[in-house]
């Protein structure tokens, strides 16, 4: 690792005073990314700026039809959530998907979707469950927050502070993940919400994208059945050692009617 | 340099270290509480396992000044002081849970943080492979170490069911 400062804010604004003192300051949360990142040499931050003493960053709240989670929470707490589990289980379950134990102690909802990894599998809940992002100067509709690989609307030193989850009326997460890593070779999240039906995709493209095909067809008929001729063009997928696009193609289906199989 | 302070193993330690002095340095360089390994340091083996105020982490992926003010619980806690061992390391030891030991002290304080998380609950071999995924072994193709650890929940309370067949 090259040489940074380190500060521990204990507010938002103090946190954002800190960013921009710094001429090239990186927020830290749970630093599953980062800190590797950092070990590679392949960021110089001068300093970082840690958001682990934040407390509007905290805590897990569900009323009015929203889930809302902190920043800050990491995938294990909202893995166990009882109020997660119980409005819902989809995201607790995507949760603890996340990494492996040790991750998932660490590792944070905030920090996963400002990283916005293309086979991370927040974005999946976020665009899938029509979340809404609240950042330290706005609010963000989820499909406005993930704007390609690894890119995100936010604006340097903006934080994410809590994101929101309307409860669905029926959701299921289902992942093909990578057996070493765990990130999602393809994850598809499900949804029936009051706007709609949705199908989220992760770790197939360059950025988590919607699947219009099949959402009209399961508002149609909400069946896996109803999704057995639709074929997601590969033209635009991801391929690399694990996956050609054809199968990252392919694994949408499959993993689209899995998910529409555990809740129809 | 930040000043830290943190309670390891029951004792509390300051020292004044640089930003980005990992964990695991700090115990094994500066504490020189080798116990705790580094493996592959690239976040993905889990021999640096230790326990952040209770919660299982990677060590060669936490930063020192990240712990500031926490506690945190390395194998070297684990055994009695008079060197009795604790029943999750007696099991390995039972069940041929280690051949080379290399893995074994993250696998321990793995095992410990699942015996926790699992308080409650019938511990079967699905959960015990679930949440050991974080630690990697090259020697023993998991079966002794699922058994050890099943054999250690046990030891300290832990229902276990459905361990039929595989191991």
């Amino acid at each position: 690792m090259y040489a940074f400062d380190y500060k521990r804010p204990k507010t938002v604004a103090e946190a954002e005073a800190a960013f921009a003192a710094d001429s090239d300051a990186a927020f830290l949360a749970g630093g599953q990314t980062l800190i590797p990142t950092l070990k590679q040499r392949l960021r110089q931050p001068s300093a970082l700026i840690d958001l682990a003493a934040l407390d509007a960053l905290k805590g897990i709240t569900v009323a009015d039809g929203i889930v809302t989670i902190g920043a800050g929470v990491c995938h294990a707490d909202v893995a166990v959530s009882a109020d997660v589990r119980k409005a819902i289980p989809a995201l607790a379950d995507l949760a603890a998907q996340v990494g492996d134990p040790q991750v998932r102690n660490r590792g944070t909802l905030g920090g996963s979707i400002a990283n916005n990894d293309p086979a991370a599998d927040y974005p999946a809940a976020v665009v899938g469950l029509d979340a809404t992002v609240h950042t330290s100067r706005r609010e963000i509709a989820a499909a406005a927050f993930f704007t390609g690989m690894f890119e995100t609307a936010l604006e340097p030193g903006e934080l994410v502070v809590k994101v929101s989850f309307p409860i669905p009326r029926r959701a299921a997460y289902q992942k093909f993940r990578n057996p070493a890593s765990r990130y999602a070779v393809v994850g598809v999240m499900v949804a029936e919400t009051a706007g709609g039906m949705r199908v989220a995709v992760t770790g197939a493209g360059p950025c988590v994208f919607r699947v219009p095909t099949m959402e009209a067809a399961l508002a149609m008929n909400f069946s896996a059945g109803a999704l057995q001729n639709i074929q997601v063009p590969p033209d635009d997928l991801n391929a690399d050692l694990h996956a050609t696009s054809e199968y990252r193609a392919h694994l949408i289906g499959v993993m689209a009617t899995r998910a529409v199989a555990s809740i129809a | 340099m930040i000043d830290v302070t943190i309670t390891v193993n029951g004792e509390t330690k300051t020292a004044s270290v640089e930003p980005r002095l990992l964990l695991v340095d700090y115990l094994r360089e500066t504490l020189k509480l080798t116990g705790t390994h580094v493996g592959c340091d690239t976040s993905q083996c889990g021999a640096c396992t230790v326990q952040l105020d209770g919660r299982s982490v990677k060590a060669c992926t936490t930063l020192a000044v990240q712990a500031d003010g926490a506690r945190v619980a390395t194998i070297e806690s684990v055994a009695a002081k008079d060197g009795t061992l604790h029943p999750m390391q007696a099991a390995f030891r039972e069940h041929h849970g280690l051949q080379c030991g290399f893995c074994t002290p993250g696998m321990i304080m793995s095992a410990l943080a699942l015996v926790e998380r699992n308080r409650g609950a019938v511990l079967t071999e699905a959960v015990i492979r679930h949440e050991l995924e974080g630690n990697l072994c090259r020697c023993t193709g998991y079966q002794s170490i699922v058994k050890s650890i099943a054999a250690g929940a046990k030891a300290m309370g832990l229902a276990v069911g459905d361990l039929a067949g595989n191991i």
